[in-house]
């Protein structure tokens, strides 16, 4: 008994003595392929802050699907993880931020002069009211469309620029007996696909209003989105909804289909996993019509109000948003740093050229990762889709949207 | 308090009252809660979905008024529909499969130990794994499509669970007058039954209550229109492979059953039966099933329950998004924890909830009437 007395108050001694000692809990869906970028982050905090256990809770589940859930009954029960991984954008705010859960960052940002680093379109994305309340790490990009350039140069095809282009293209290779010249995958891949076809056939400004609730889903403007992307589904394969975005992906690789609209993790799956050098082995432009818009998706952590190691989760951001975090980060992960000022040598040829339209390019956020429209809309869309492929009535499709968009007020 | 005088009822009330409190606890105040939920505003308002002490409102039962009439609720509503093909299919199928195994093992065929034991293998499994396997098998390419090839037939093409095709289709604004002769046929057929047995009472009572139903559906039922418009609903064909992996499952569970069953029949009735003269056939047909009833009533509360419940195993083989494969507690997932919809999840749990009870309630109370009256 008189040990454990001894070691109790050795125990409060000890950390009176070290301020910055104690535990840190980061919670995030960072198992697979993104573990080790993720352990390497872990590690550069433990160099900095030796007197701190990091305790890496993570959630497997691609985007987070799972991870969410967990995190949503955590925070209902009052038991917030010190920091926490989140889409940057409408998934935080419209969940957390409104429902006064999050700290404010704007002052950890003017106070490491962050507010320069990161594009101004980024940081609007992630302030509610003029406040900022996450830290992003990394930028993915969504409307890019994947290829074989030396399949493109056999066929005799050059890649699409607009849906008008692609959809010929599409006719031409399949009169060349290529049946499905579209590689597609399951339910959430097919949403993938509809925000590239709306960002080009409305614009990066109309596409925008969608979701400030000036574009109204019934306008006869994203009728014609849903008509268009109907027609660019008759080029896809039928089996689609069985396959996960890899095998669509392998399917462009193995030249059944010429070409596959995914994010730009696509690039990390085929330069690490199928060692393919970037620009010769895969080739990739902007998804058609979308050239100069960045369509953006971020991970980003925020710090939830009352937690109980705040100290340290605040020093934890403050590695996430520094360049040399960034650049830890990125390479692993297979994206780009949210700040301007990467250094470009740590990235592939792939990655560079993503830089370089990340600091020129006009920047969009995606809806089915999460930076534009709330949860409650987001994952309802998929029933939206539902009712547009079991009748491919693009009127039906546009009245649902309308009508979930009203009742999730979005853009209010 | 004439019962605490007994000592050993006494005991027996506080041995028992911590499994009481926690029990009621844990699971009736949970209910109520979830019911009260079910009939509030949580998630409308996302200021107040997830905030430390969310306000929420009472709204009556409008989320059910939604779930039933709304315009972006069909897909509820399809769930409903699959839920329904899924349990009549998955009961049936494992009843027969499950008969037919153990009257071809009650014969006591060399070796049956072994096959009993390979029957009841897969119900040792978890739904997820079976989920697993089954996905594997079904996927478009691979498993069951190419079995044709080994004798020489092209691959097949059918797209297990993820087939957009719908048969049986049935308008939704139908549903209350096909509900109503259904239940209307089985209260004439329970009449007929009563007035061959001379139950007379009960007889009458069925012919009324079919008669009224009847008259309802008929006048009032046929104008009865929940949406302004038709909206189909049918059978969705990529049930089939879930049908499949699910009856793989459980049908060894209803061999067991019903084995035990046929076990239990004394040889003497066989005997007897077949010195009456009776053929094969009509030994099962006129003595052994009608003897195996008990034991299909049970296995079909058992089985019933389990599909409308089921989850897991449509999780592991097709996930949570593929609307083709959508049944109501997957629906109630992503309603609540993705779309942070809490009250609208917490009715769809409550709708489960009263299905699971239909099933239920009347077999426990014949249960324990009967035994009662033992």
């Amino acid at each position: 008994m008189r040990k454990f007395f001894l070691a109790l108050v050795a125990a409060a001694l000890g950390s009176l003595a070290l301020a910055q000692s104690g535990r840190l809990e980061i919670f995030s869906w960072w198992a697979g392929d993104e573990g080790p970028a993720l352990e390497a982050l872990i590690n550069l905090y433990k160099q900095r802050h030796p007197n701190v256990t990091v305790e890496n809770a993570t959630v497997t589940g691609g985007a987070g699907v799972n991870a969410r859930a967990v995190l949503k009954t955590r925070m209902l029960g009052g038991d917030p993880p010190d920091s926490f991984q989140i889409h940057a954008g409408q998934a935080l705010i419209s969940t957390w931020v409104v429902a006064d859960r999050m700290e404010d960052l704007t002052p950890l940002f003017t106070q490491e002069g962050w507010m320069n680093r990161f594009p101004r379109g980024l940081l609007d994305m992630i302030s509610y009211r003029g406040r900022i309340y996450s830290v992003p790490v990394n930028i993915h990009r969504s409307n890019v469309m994947w290829f074989v350039p030396s399949r493109l140069r056999e066929w005799g095809v050059q890649p699409p620029r607009t849906w008008a282009e692609f959809l010929t293209v599409c006719r031409t290779l399949q009169g060349r007996g290529l049946e499905a010249p579209l590689a597609l995958g399951e339910n959430w891949t097919q949403q993938h696909l509809w925000e590239s076809v709306a960002l080009g056939v409305l614009g990066a400004a109309d596409y925008a209003n969608l979701w400030n609730g000036r574009l109204r889903f019934n306008d006869p403007k994203v009728i014609e989105v849903w008509n268009t992307f109907g027609r660019v589904l008759d080029c896809a394969n039928r089996d689609a909804a069985g396959l996960s975005w890899q095998h669509a992906v392998d399917r462009v690789l193995e030249g059944r289909a010429a070409f596959n609209i995914m994010g730009d993790w696509a690039a990390g799956y085929m330069t690490t996993t199928k060692r393919l050098r970037p620009g010769e082995g895969f080739g990739w432009a902007p998804s058609p019509g979308t050239a100069g818009v960045f369509m953006m998706l971020s991970d980003s952590f925020g710090l939830p109000k009352g937690v109980k190691n705040r100290a340290n989760a605040v020093n934890w951001l403050r590695l996430l948003g520094s360049r040399e975090g960034q650049d830890t980060f990125n390479p692993l992960k297979g994206s780009i740093p949210a700040r301007t000022d990467g250094d470009p040598a740590r990235y592939n040829a792939y990655l560079q050229s993503a830089m370089r339209d990340w600091r020129t390019n006009r920047i969009v956020g995606s809806l089915v990762h999460g930076a534009v429209a709330p949860e409650a809309f987001q994952s309802q869309f998929g029933t939206v889709l539902e009712i547009f492929l079991s009748a491919r009535n693009a009127q039906a499709a546009g009245n649902a949207a309308q009508a979930i968009a009203t009742q999730v007020r979005l853009g209010q | 308090m004439r019962w605490l005088k007994n000592r050993d009822t006494l005991y027996g009330f506080l041995v028992i009252l911590p499994s009481l409190v926690l029990l009621g606890i844990f699971v009736y105040v949970f209910i109520f809660q979830t019911f009260y939920t079910s009939l509030t505003d949580w998630g409308r308002d996302p200021a107040q979905a997830l905030a430390l002490d969310p306000q929420l409102r009472f709204i009556g039962l409008d989320n059910y008024r939604e779930l039933f009439t709304g315009f972006v609720d069909v897909r509820f509503r399809q769930t409903l529909v699959n839920a329904f093909f899924f349990t009549i299919f998955f009961i049936l199928g494992s009843l027969l499969v499950g008969l037919g195994l153990a009257m071809v093992l009650d014969r006591s065929p060399r070796g049956e130990g072994f096959f009993r034991t390979i029957f009841l293998f897969p119900m040792s499994l978890s739904f997820i794994v079976t989920g697993t396997i089954w996905r594997w098998m079904l996927q478009p390419e691979g498993g069951v499509n190419r079995l044709p090839t080994l004798v020489g037939l092209p691959e097949g093409e059918f797209a297990w669970l993820t087939s957009r095709e719908q048969i049986w289709q049935v308008s939704w604004n139908d549903l209350p007058f096909i509900t109503a002769l259904v239940v209307g046929a089985i209260l004439i057929f329970i009449a007929i039954a009563a007035f061959r047995g001379s139950e007379n009472r009960r007889a009458w009572i069925a012919t009324g209550s079919a008669a009224l139903l009847l008259l309802w559906a008929f006048t009032l039922g046929r104008n009865l229109q929940p949406l302004p418009y038709d909206e189909m609903h049918g059978f969705n064909l990529a049930f089939i492979g879930i049908i499949l992996a699910a009856i793989w499952q459980m049908s060894g569970y209803t061999m067991a059953l019903y084995l035990a069953g046929l076990r239990g029949i004394p040889e003497e009735l066989r005997e007897a039966a077949r010195v009456d003269g009776a053929s094969d056939w009509q030994l099962y047909r006129r003595v052994i099933l009608p003897l195996l009833a008990p034991i299909t009533l049970s296995a079909m509360i058992i089985l019933g329950h389990i599909s409308l419940k089921i989850f897991d195993l449509i999780f592991a083989m097709a996930g949570a998004d593929n609307a083709p494969t959508d049944v109501p507690a997957l629906l109630m997932f992503i309603t609540t924890f993705r779309a942070n919809q809490f009250a609208e999840g917490a009715a769809i749990g409550t709708i489960l909830l009263l299905l699971v009870a239909i099933v239920i309630v009347p077999y426990l109370y014949s249960q324990l009437k009967s035994e009662v009256r033992r």
